[in-house]
């Protein structure tokens, strides 16, 4: 909103509430707008276009030919538009001498993301489940554990992983990966989930239980239906976060499966005499693409589900 | 009486806690019990403890004539109501009713048949393809009923299911779960701390006080001979006047407070009682008599009036007796004001005389 309106919104605002000799003032108090005020929006308007900008320059970059791009002229848009720079990120863009672009790399993301995201919410789920309404003994323990285990940083524990999965022969495999992701998600989405069923009254388990409902029955038919929510940010979180890792990929996926991250990685360092700006920008733009999709899509579910688990319980 | 629900010698600690300790209780066949209790008292834990929603430590539970203390919560035979409904949110009424009787693997038409009585009993057909959301208070209350009547089971546990709703529906409702029982005849186990609710629906109530049943009877008898201090206090509001004074028991029975004796002609003592003990005239605010009835009392005095409260049916009003306050309750028509010199008269024999050492009754 410009200054203008504001000081519209004001006037307006006065004409409606007149001070009136007699009986003083009544109705809404007029808004004033302050020196302060415009400051603080510059301000935020300031920032939000040094946060936007490098997105601007990515973009039109992407759609520049090279010559253009060697004239070095960065915020102009493209003169000859073109779409060659995506293409040629998505389909052969060379990593050392492979040329075959971002394609397999998205590929290989998908192939650890989606199970990935969905075996540790199913077992994150029932986590907080039974840490949350099968109290048993120990069950306190446990879950100061898995939340210790949040605070441990995760290169700390690489090398011991991979010893590990070496001796179960699943280093450098998509399983090996799969594990990995599973096992890191582990402590902040079982604290999401079980500060979410937290929430839930308790005697919705007791109603079930006087129903007869079992552990998977309960968990089933009334626990599940109830977690669409915080399911929803988990699943946020997981795909973010697995999608956006660098590390995990890099040491455990192995060669076959290198996700979209280190493939990027690997065609921007990868140069036969003049950098491809546009291709580069292009593919990063590919890969940020599918996180950013996911935030835009559901935002809104994103934000709901933060508070609806966080802040309770 | 053949007894449906039956505690023997119940404890139930949590660590170091005893919240019920050797805890025993007989309910009847159709019997309404009420447990009556300030919270924290362990009312809804021996609720819990009944539907088998909590282990025990000891002792037994029986349901039906059956040993039901190492049985599963559906094994035993009960329905039960929760304060917070408690209805599962994303199933609609007609599920929630249904629920348990699918997970039993009951065949369609009896699930059909049970929901249709269930829901014409409690009124509840127009809502069944609802979901609970889209239902006010004492509609969620209902279905929770319903959900405990489509089991149809011996033993009915309610946990304060009126205490959620505002004061009008809860008079609605609480009429209701008294036609309910008249016209099942189920036994039914109904926790609360409402005095009034526990005074209307109650065949018998049980008052409890840190885990312990104080007193096990009919309201009329706990109203009127309260065993102890506090089941006295806890029960009728306004509460019961205690005057503090000495007893003389031998002879001529009297209670005797600074300048004034109160002779107790008529009061049946429970307990041998000597002379110049300790001890509380509790007396109803009720039970206090004004202006020409007072004359007509065993025992009346001169008094003068503090403070009046006109509740509209009736008038509660303030006044001293040997320097102690004391309340009184009358007609609304009689006209009182502060300051105002009046005779109040009662009867002894219709107070309660407790030991102040020990609390209980004399």
């Amino acid at each position: 909103m410009t200054t203008d309106s504001f000081a519209a919104g004001g006037a307006a605002a006065m004409a409606r509430s007149k001070v009136d000799a007699a009986t003083g003032p009544s109705g809404p108090k007029p808004k004033r707008i302050s020196a302060g005020r415009i400051g603080i929006y510059a301000f935020l308007i300031i920032v939000a276009a040094f946060f936007c900008l490098p997105l601007y320059v990515m973009l039109v970059t992407s759609f520049k030919t090279m010559p253009e791009v060697r004239e070095a002229h960065l915020f102009d848009l493209p003169h000859n538009f073109t779409i060659e720079p995506w293409i040629k990120a998505w389909t052969s863009a060379c990593t050392g001498r492979d040329c075959t672009g971002l394609a397999p790399g998205f590929l290989n993301s998908v192939k650890i993301a989606v199970p990935s995201v969905i075996i540790s919410i199913i077992v994150a789920s029932l986590n907080g489940y039974a840490l949350t309404f099968w109290r048993y003994k120990g069950a306190e323990f446990m879950f100061n554990l898995l939340v210790f285990g949040a605070f441990v940083p995760y290169q700390v524990l690489v090398y011991p992983i991979i010893i590990g999965l070496r001796e179960l022969n699943l280093f450098a495999t998509l399983p090996g990966i799969i594990t990995v992701h599973t096992i890191f998600g582990m402590p902040i989405l079982t604290l999401l989930y079980r500060n979410y069923y937290a929430s839930i009254p308790v005697e919705i388990f007791k109603a079930a239980r006087i129903d007869g409902a079992g552990f998977w029955q309960t968990y089933f038919r009334v626990m599940v239906p109830l977690s669409i929510p915080i399911t929803t940010v988990a699943m946020i979180l997981q795909v973010t976060g697995i999608w956006n890792d660098f590390l995990f990929g890099l040491v455990f996926a192995g060669r076959e499966n290198i996700p979209m991250t280190l493939q990027l990685n690997n065609i921007v360092k990868t140069t036969f005499g003049t950098v491809e700006y546009n291709v580069n920008m292009a593919a990063t733009i590919l890969t940020a693409l599918v996180p950013l999709t996911i935030y835009f899509v559901s935002g809104k579910w994103f934000v709901r589900g933060i508070a609806a688990g966080a802040v309770k319980g | 009486m053949q007894s449906s629900v039956s505690v023997k010698d119940l404890s139930l600690n949590f660590g170091s806690v005893n919240v019920l300790q050797n805890l025993t209780l007989d309910v009847g066949q159709g019997e309404f019990l009420v447990l009556l209790g300030p919270s924290g008292c362990g009312k809804s834990t021996l609720l819990n403890c009944i539907a088998g929603l909590l282990d025990i430590s000891a002792g037994q539970i029986f349901i039906s004539g059956k040993n039901v203390t190492w049985e599963e919560p559906k094994d035993r035979g009960i329905g039960m109501v929760f304060q917070s409904y408690a209805l599962y949110p994303q199933m609609t009424v007609e599920n929630n009713l249904s629920f348990g009787l699918k997970v039993a693997r009951m065949p369609a038409e009896e699930i059909q048949r049970r929901v249709a009585r269930a829901s014409e009993i409690l009124q509840i057909q127009p809502l069944l393809k609802r979901k609970p959301m889209e239902l006010s208070g004492g509609q969620r209350q209902r279905v929770a009923i319903g959900r405990a009547l489509v089991r149809d089971v011996d033993v009915f546990l309610f946990d304060e299911p009126l205490s959620n709703l505002d004061a009008k529906l809860r008079s609605d409702l609480r009429i209701e779960i008294k036609r309910l029982h008249q016209r099942l005849k189920n036994t039914m186990i109904y926790v609360t701390h409402d005095q009034i609710e526990a005074m209307t629906l109650a065949d018998r109530i049980a008052i409890m006080k840190n885990g312990v049943i104080q007193q096990l009877d009919t309201p009329h008898t706990v109203y009127n001979h309260p065993v102890n201090l506090f089941v006295a206090g806890f029960i009728g509001s306004p509460t019961m006047n205690f005057l503090k004074g000495q007893i003389n028991a031998t002879g001529k029975a009297s209670f005797a407070m600074e300048n004034l004796t109160v002779p107790l002609t008529g009061y049946k003592f429970e307990t041998g009682m000597g002379d110049k003990v300790e001890g509380i005239l509790g007396l109803r605010p009720e039970h206090i008599a004004v202006g020409e009835d007072a004359k007509k009392m065993p025992f009346s005095i001169e008094s003068e009036i503090e403070i009046v409260e006109p509740m509209g049916s009736d008038t509660v009003a303030w006044t001293k007796i040997a320097g102690q306050s004391v309340t009184f309750r009358c007609s609304s028509d009689i006209p009182l004001a502060p300051g105002q010199k009046v005779t109040i008269g009662f009867d002894p024999a219709r107070g309660s005389v407790f030991d102040a050492a020990s609390g209980l009754r004399a």
